[in-house]
């Protein structure tokens, strides 16, 4: 077991990753609020995607594992509900890394007041395979809490979009 | 042929739910195993508000949620296709996880509202709520344990709660109690899909075919008299709406009212003539009707089977 060196509770944190899409670091998904180090104790804040986000308890095992492993004696991982999460706040990494996975990004999350829509969500993305925009939404709701389905015309292949929220 | 010790790898696959012994209390298998789901958020209760009063809210709508959220996923592996199985699915883990939030609230303000447990069970507060809870202490509407009929009958009962809770969640986002206004601005997200979801297939099968269109009359039919009373004031509410963490649901009503009437303008479909069921005590104060029954008995077995989260 090496022994905890100033400052490092973060990089080590920051290796973590999401349980429902690995490609993605905690940092990368938004989720990772705050670390702060104080000796060997460490205090990881993070926030749930959706509220019903079955993820969290592994995310927050994954965390304090990966800093027990990396030395640190205490580990305490909180929640943060507030500001809620955005899909705004998924790195430019994380959405590269999500294309390069056949996922899609979001767009920009919605702001002002929330409008009713009844036809289906026009969305201007791209196939992440063959980068077609001749794209059709299958279900707004998909594999996980946070993605969509979508099928791509051209490539005919089906892929995930992750929802702007 | 060689020898193999059956002992060394007869170990149930189902052995990793309960972890290393230094994790036990984290791998609880009913829950999410979360075991605190606002662990670190100052659940501290803000100047004048009550903490019986707070709770006592929080308890009627995370049981709203929780209630609704049973039902909805019994449609799991029975909807029509299988999208909207997974659309179903996810609006009731949605609703899941709300619940799960707003009853740990609810421990958090008061934690008398708790069942007691034995000594030494892992069982967390919200799942405490959930599981062990008789049916007169359930403070839901009558409308979310109501059988789910078929998907006509889903869908109007989703649009009109979702249409009424999402309202109610935007108001929330403003309430004196920091931990609810929170809960409310992470849940205005998801119901907002959860209304589209409704509302789009509200119109759909109301332009549709005759046949899903006389089933989308007869669903609608069959919720309306219940729907009442979500915007009827309790006394619980009239005390979160005086002090000011909660919504008199009477104030959303009209704005409830001009979102369902565009759907029904949208979709040819007339507002139901019918009068409310029931004009006495109901679900808010713990009546609740014969459904409710069956639906706790089945959703609440397995964890009162082992109360100390073991078998």
């Amino acid at each position: 077991m090496s022994s905890p060196r100033g400052g490092s509770a973060l990089a080590v944190a920051a290796t973590v990753t999401d349980p429902e899409m690995p490609m993605l670091t905690l940092v990368d998904l938004g989720v990772l609020r705050d670390v702060v180090e104080e000796g060997e104790r460490v205090t990881v804040t993070i926030t749930p995607t959706y509220s019903g986000c079955p993820a969290m308890a592994t995310m927050r095992d994954d965390l304090r594992h990966a800093l027990l492993d990396a030395g640190y004696a205490d580990v305490d991982v909180r929640i943060s509900l507030s500001p809620a999460w955005s899909s705004d706040w998924i790195t430019e990494g994380g959405r590269r890394k999500l294309s390069t996975h056949g996922l899609s990004a979001p767009g920009p999350a919605p702001t002002g007041p929330v409008t009713l829509t009844l036809t289906p969500l026009r969305r201007p993305i791209d196939c992440p395979r063959c980068g077609s925009a001749d794209v059709e939404l299958t279900s707004e709701f998909g594999p996980t809490a946070c993605k969509a389905l979508y099928r791509c015309r051209a490539c005919l292949d089906p892929f995930e979009h992750v929802k702007e929220i | 042929m060689e020898s193999h010790d059956l002992d060394l790898d007869h170990d149930s696959v189902y052995d990793g739910l309960l972890g290393d012994s230094s994790q036990q209390a984290s791998q609880w298998a009913f829950g999410t195993d979360f075991e605190d789901p606002l662990a670190g958020v100052d659940t501290t209760i803000p100047a004048g508000v009550d903490g019986a009063a707070l709770a006592a809210y929080c308890l009627m709508l995370g049981d709203d949620a929780l209630i609704y959220a049973h039902r909805l996923s019994e449609w799991t592996s029975n909807a029509p296709d299988l999208e909207d199985d997974i659309a179903l699915a996810n609006i009731a883990l949605d609703l899941l996880g709300q619940a799960r939030l707003l009853l740990a609230r609810a421990a958090a303000a008061d934690p008398r509202v708790v069942p007691p447990l034995p000594d030494g069970s892992p069982i967390p507060p919200d799942d405490a709520l959930a599981f062990f809870r008789e049916e007169p202490a359930f403070r839901n509407v009558r409308m979310v344990e109501a059988t789910n009929g078929d998907f006509a009958v889903t869908i109007a009962r989703l649009l009109l709660f979702a249409t009424h809770r999402l309202a109610l969640l935007q108001r929330l986002t403003t309430s004196l109690d920091p931990v609810l206004s929170a809960i409310a601005a992470k849940g205005v997200k998801e119901v907002t899909y959860h209304r589209d979801y409704a509302g789009r297939w509200f119109v759909t099968l109301a332009r549709g075919t005759e046949e899903s269109r006389r089933r989308l009359v007869a669903g609608l039919r069959t919720v309306w008299p219940m729907y009442a009373e979500l915007s009827r004031r309790c006394e619980t509410e009239a005390l979160a709406a005086e002090q000011a963490f909660g919504v008199d649901p009477g104030t959303l009503a009209d704005e409830v009212d001009a979102v369902i009437e565009h759907v029904l303008a949208t979709s040819g479909i007339e507002r139901p003539d019918l009068p409310p069921s029931g004009t006495g005590p109901l679900g808010r104060s713990g009546h609740h009707t014969e459904a409710m029954g069956k639906l706790l008995a089945e959703m609440q077995v397995v964890a009162r089977a082992h109360p100390m989260g073991k078998w």
